[in-house]
Parts: structure tokens; C-alpha cells; sequence
């Protein structure tokens, strides 16, 4: 089922990244940052948990949000790769937030005309949250960027090493045509130009420059991920699946 | 760090219509990031609409010293506490 699957590759972008900047807290450089970092995660995972609801119940088959996030293997997992990216420092989880939202921004944004009722009130919520998302990452790059040379050293490192990921956003898989076609979700591509903009403002600021992309890896609508994702979901997933059914 | 991340003061205006509150502090490079941090820290459970931040070193407090002065002179003059007045009913809460 075309819209099930195209709802499962958004919320997987969702809970895959959600979990990424989760890896933070406790360790984040301070403490305001500690308290940021998750909940920006949270903002994340709770889209991808309305989203899962919904599209368990479109599929019509009886599975919950848990049994989609908790008890699905890698190769079935739909995510785009830059979410499942390391965290590594802070340059590059700041950068991968800023990509992410800047790309949800206005697609979100294009959201609500959707004909579908739970995309439309996500889209209300999450474009919200996703403006701040541009906000705080936007400004911890300008600052790394136009800050020391350590700084920008690692903030240049980051955009070197993301920037291979970021073409895959904007594809739309087989499954999302047919969404988009339907007036479910927007198309991707479409949101391009609204990236472009957000990101060359932010990047002059921070004197960084985004590189002329001559590959992009792609795979991650097919099921194809690097083996980063395998550790993530072992550790997201494993107290469910030691205790099946288990409830606080 | 405080060097490069100063102390910051934080108020949060929870209503429209009522003063901003002190509620805490925090360290940040700039008032900007000491705003989102202020967001991020203060706000999480809706406690407001608007944020001030102020750096802590911009604001001069009272000598701890000088409390016994500045602050029991007042205690016997209960008359400046308005509760020898009937309040009509239409005036509400006061």
C-alpha cells in the first residue's frame, strides 16, 4: 500500500533523527544544550509516533506505532541516510538538524494543503517546530563557523562530510509519487528552493560554502543504509524486544 | 567557560497582562543564544509567552550587610498596608 509505505519513510526520518540527537542527552557540552538537544528530539519523535498511528491504521492490519518503530529490521527501515548519520561532534549534529529542518520546514509548510486530515494537523504542529529547529542549529553554525579556528575546522569537516546526503532529500521514491499525486503529501523536489535559500543565508553568515556536490548517496528509500543504522536500531530496539509487550 | 559564556538572567512573562518573573539563570556566548537557551530551559512545560534575559553582571543588588536597614524599618508600619478599607464587591480582585 503506496501511502502506508510513504508515511513510513516520513516517520522513519523522524524517529531515526529523533533517537540521533536523543544519543545527547547526558553528554551534551552544557547543560542548556543537555536540555535542547532532547527536546528537539522529542519534537521529532513525536511526529513520528502521530505519524506510525496513522499509517498502521490506513494499512488497516493492526499495527501499532510500537510494532512499526520497535520490530522492524534495518532493511526494512525507510529513513533517508543524512538522519541516521553519527552524531560525531557537535558541528556535525548541528548541521544534520539544520539540513533536516530546513527541508521539513516548507515541506511541512506545503503539508497543510494536504488532503489528508492527520498530515494536515501534523504539518500545523511540526512547521512550528522545525522554524525553531533552523533557528537554534542555525546559530551554533554561525557561531562554529565564524568562531575559532578549531571551530571552523570541525564545522568545514562537517559540511564535507554531510553534504553527499543532502541530494537524497529532495528524491521522491515510487511509493512517495503516488502520496503526492494524491494530494497526501507534497512533492519533494519542490522544496528545493526553499532549502537553497535558508541554508546559503545561514551558511554566509557562518563563511561557510556549500560544495559543489559531484556524487550523491542515496539508498536509504530502498532499505539500503550504512551499518551505523544496524547499531542504532539495535540499541532503540532492544528492550521491546527482550520483553515483547511489555508496559511501564 | 564563564569566560566565554557568560551568566544570564531569565524572566518569563507566563500571561499576558502579568509582569515577567525572575526564574532562573543560565550561561550563554550572546543574548541571542542566551534567549533560545532561555526557551529551551525555561519553557518546556508552557510556563510562558515571553522571555527578557538580562547578563547578571548588569544588575546591582542590595548589600546583604545593609539588610537589617534597609528592610526592618518598615515592619511596624502596618499602616501603609491598605486593610483598614472596605473594598465594594464591584471592584473584584485587588
Amino acid at each position: 500500500m503506496a501511502v502506508f509505505e510513504a508515511l513510513l519513510e516520513l516517520a522513519d526520518d523522524h524517529l531515526i533523527l529523533g533517537h540521533r540527537v536523543s544519543e545527547w542527552c547526558g553528554h551534551a557540552p552544557m547543560l542548556e544544550e543537555d536540555l535542547a538537544l532532547p527536546n528537539m528530539g522529542l519534537d521529532l519523535i513525536g511526529t513520528a509516533r502521530t505519524l506510525y498511528d496513522h499509517a498502521g491504521k490506513l494499512e488497516g492490519k493492526g499495527q501499532t506505532e510500537d510494532d512499526l518503530a520497535y520490530l522492524r529490521g534495518e532493511r526494512e527501515y525507510r529513513n533517508c541516510l543524512l538522519v541516521e548519520r553519527p552524531n560525531e561532534d557537535f558541528a556535525h549534529t548541528m548541521l544534520r538538524q539544520f539540513y533536516f529542518a530546513a527541508f521539513m520546514r516548507p515541506y511541512w509548510l506545503a503539508a497543510l494543503g494536504s488532503t489528508d486530515d492527520v498530515v494536515r494537523g501534523v504539518a500545523g504542529k511540526a512547521e512550528k517546530e522545525m522554524a525553531y529547529h533552523i533557528r537554534h542549529a542555525g546559530e551554533w553554525l554561525i557561531r562554529m563557523g565564524d568562531g575559532t579556528g578549531e571551530s571552523a575546522a570541525r564545522m568545514h569537516d562537517a559540511v564535507d562530510a554531510l553534504h553527499i546526503y543532502v541530494d537524497e532529500l529532495f528524491d521522491s521514491s515510487e511509493v512517495a509519487q503516488q502520496a503526492e499525486a494524491a494530494g497526501i503529501l507534497p512533492v519533494r523536489g519542490d522544496v528545493r528552493a526553499a532549502w537553497d535559500k535558508t541554508v546559503a543565508e545561514v551558511f554566509a553568515e557562518a563563511l561557510l560554502e556549500q560544495p559543489q556536490a559531484s556524487f550523491a548517496q542515496r539508498g536509504g528509500r530502498q532499505g539500503i543504509h550504512n551499518e551505523t543504522l544496524g547499531h542504532l536500531l539495535a540499541e532503540m530496539q532492544v528492550v521491546h524486544r527482550a520483553h515483547p509487550g511489555a508496559r511501564w | 567557560m564563564t569566560a566565554t559564556t557568560p551568566l544570564w538572567e531569565v524572566f518569563i512573562r507566563p500571561r499576558n497582562g502579568l509582569a515577567h518573573k525572575h526564574v532562573g539563570s543560565l550561561h550563554a556566548a550572546d543574548e541571542v543564544m542566551a534567549l533560545q537557551s532561555a526557551r529551551d530551559v525555561y519553557t518546556r512545560r508552557g510556563e510562558g509567552n515571553s522571555i527578557w534575559v538580562v547578563p547578571s553582571a548588569a544588575i546591582t543588588a542590595s548589600d546583604p550587610d545593609q539588610t537589617a536597614e534597609n528592610f526592618e524599618p518598615t515592619a511596624d508600619k502596618i499602616y501603609r498596608h491598605p486593610t483598614f478599607y472596605d473594598i465594594p464587591d464591584e471592584v473584584g480582585h485587588m
